[in-house]
């Protein structure tokens, strides 16, 4: 088991390499000119301009020079310079990943838990209406564009019911907590404001409810589905035989059995939420890297968008292996190489 | 247990009962929007790009979804936008399927080092979140509804090569392909006529998924402003110009409702097909 999880660590510069490799390929097949992002309209005539624009963005260097600079930079912990904020992108990156962390974490828990719960309400009331309804509503949250759902539902909770405020992520007449972790109700809490913390909860709600439907809908399917084949096992009928109640049949007999498939969704579901956070964090103005990677891709920045996609990359690529070891210790029928 | 056993055996009839309406509904659906795609130009009333009233009118008899921030009706907007949203995913799709399949099938069947490099290309591109990926190729190739779907079939033929090499594999170590080799059968006929025709299944079970995916990210690229440029009637950048003008939420209905209604459709008939095809699975 440590040597397959070292091994798979050791692996994982490589495989970093080859998406830098493939994301910096991608950006230099571009006809479009990152010079236009760099320099003003009015000096694209100027060659002078150009040739100093050039010398010191170091697209003069030819291509394999600029890869082994940017691979060298990228070693070190160097992501370059966005050309959009004059700023090193891993600052940009440092600055907005608590933002995009919290909204991940909170959807996370709406996602998981509701669509646990919806699975085993599905399963205990197979082919009743509630069972339909359930299907229903996971199904919807499963195809449903999150940039629709949050358009709509930010238009009828906020403007027409008042019930949650606009986009955005505090209050912009209050003073947001002071900075620990960068994640604001964690913060808030740290700091002992309560008040803060609410207007934190009460700006996150939203976002992540519209983001952990999709998990939601992909879990409560799957904890069905493996909840009715675990019911239908000889175990459970000795267990009710015996005469155990129905909440204990399902609770401590039926659902740890039936979790360990849904183990994996939960960690895999990790990737539909990054790739969700870049669409809801732009609809609800959250502040996070999606939005950042939104603004980076329009204004061809592609040191940002490869920045960003080494980070999406990065987190998939590791809540990949935490979930396959985690799978390998809830079921040691599993023999990990 | 008795009745388990007693019931397994007519379940292949009565998941077939069961998941007929389902099929049904999903069915009605894509051909809904194939025919809207195919016909609308000869009995809509209006020009997708035509400015029929005032601008921003909420829904009303004569504009069943209102208009939008130029006067145009949304709803025949709506209907347009199918052409796009429709094309893209076919092309995307079929383009998907015939590169990973060959791509799979020969990786898996050949093997050696070409597999392992090829696998390698797949992992790679796996490994990055597909939204983030398919904005970084369509950020750099411009945007455009052809570098769009250019973008997502970069994205989604490693899904498929992955898939059918996995099922040339598991058909390769059954026993009549070791017959077929006794029996002389050529490479070509061996990979054509005996291992083909056993993989596919799981592709085109995946593919019907896919294209409700395929028409939502094709539409996630145009929200974010680089798939179809605005004039155009498509799905994502109208949602994007109803997030624009927040206040009137008509302009955003139609098209969302548009690619809800195409993804539920394709789960319907995805979920029945491989409840048909595989009756032991729930």
């Amino acid at each position: 088991m440590l040597t397959y999880i070292i091994r798979r660590l050791l692996a994982m510069p490589f495989l970093l390499l080859g998406v830098a490799s493939l994301a910096f390929c991608l950006s230099h097949l571009t006809q479009a000119d990152p010079l236009a992002a760099l320099v003003s309209e009015r000096q694209m005539n100027n060659p002078e301009v150009i040739a100093a624009a050039k010398e010191r963005w170091g697209l003069d260097k030819s291509l394999p020079e600029q890869f082994v600079i940017y691979v060298t930079n990228l070693v070190s912990g160097d992501l370059g310079v966005s050309f959009r904020t004059r700023r090193p992108v891993l600052t940009d990156i440092s600055e907005r990943l608590p933002a995009t962390l919290e909204l991940v974490i909170a959807a996370m828990i709406v996602g998981t838990s509701s669509g646990i719960l919806l699975g085993i309400v599905a399963a205990r009331f197979r082919d009743k209406p509630i069972d339909y309804l359930a299907r229903f509503f996971a199904l919807f949250g499963s195809t449903i564009p999150v940039f629709w759902s949050g358009l709509l539902l930010l238009y009828i909770l906020s403007v027409q019911f008042s019930l949650i405020p606009g986009p955005g992520r505090f209050d912009p007449r209050g003073q947001p907590p002071p900075f620990v972790t960068g994640m604001y109700t964690v913060d808030a809490l740290i700091a002992g404001d309560f008040r803060g913390f609410l207007t934190a909860l009460h700006y996150l709600v939203l976002p992540a409810f519209v983001l952990g439907w999709s998990v939601t809908g992909i879990l409560a399917r799957l904890v069905r589905a493996s909840m009715l084949d675990v019911l239908g096992q000889d175990y459970i009928l000795a267990a009710r035989a015996k005469g155990a109640g129905e909440r204990r049949t399902l609770f401590r007999h039926a659902l740890p059995n039936a979790m360990i498939p849904t183990l994996t969704i939960i960690g895999y579901s990790f990737a539909y939420l990054i790739t969700g956070a870049v669409l809801t964090e732009s609809v609800f103005a959250w502040p996070g890297i999606g939005s950042y990677a939104v603004d980076s891709a329009r204004t061809l920045d592609y040191p940002a968008i490869i920045g960003v996609s080494l980070v999406g990359a990065s987190a998939f690529l590791l809540s990949n292996l935490v979930t396959d070891v985690t799978y390998a210790f809830a079921n040691p029928r599993i023999k990990l190489s | 247990m008795a009745s388990a056993s007693a019931l397994s055996a007519h379940a292949p009839a009565r998941s077939f009962r069961l998941a007929r309406p389902a099929l049904v509904v999903g069915i009605g659906i894509l051909i809904f929007w194939v025919v809207v795609a195919l016909t609308v130009e000869f009995w809509a009333p209006y020009e997708p790009l035509k400015i029929v009233s005032r601008k921003l009118q909420p829904p009303s008899f004569s504009h069943w979804l209102g208009t939008d921030a130029l006067g145009r009706d949304v709803l025949i907007r709506t209907f347009y936008g199918a052409q796009y949203s429709l094309t893209i995913a076919v092309i995307v799709v079929a383009a998907s399927v015939t590169i990973g399949s060959v791509v799979g099938a020969l990786s898996g069947f050949f093997g050696g080092w070409p597999d392992s490099i090829l696998m390698r290309l797949v992992d790679i591109t796996l490994s990055f979140p597909p939204v983030l990926l398919a904005m970084s190729i369509a950020a750099s190739l411009g945007p455009g509804v052809q570098n769009t779907a250019i973008a997502i079939v970069v994205v989604w033929w490693p899904v498929y090569a992955r898939l059918m090499r996995g099922q040339v594999l598991d058909v390769l170590s059954r026993d009549h392909i070791e017959a077929a080799v006794a029996g002389g059968a050529s490479r070509t006929r061996l990979l054509l006529k005996h291992i083909l025709p056993l993989s596919w299944t799981p592709t085109i079970i995946s593919a019907t998924m896919d294209f409700g995916q395929v028409v939502l990210l094709a539409a996630s690229l145009s929200f974010i402003g680089l798939g179809a440029k605005p004039p155009t009637p498509e799905w994502g950048s109208m949602i994007s110009e109803g997030a624009a003008h927040f206040y009137s939420w008509w302009i955003a209905f139609g098209p969302g409702l548009a690619i809800l209604s195409i993804g539920l459709g394709c789960n319907f008939i995805g979920d029945t097909l491989r409840d048909m095809l595989d009756p032991k699975d729930e």
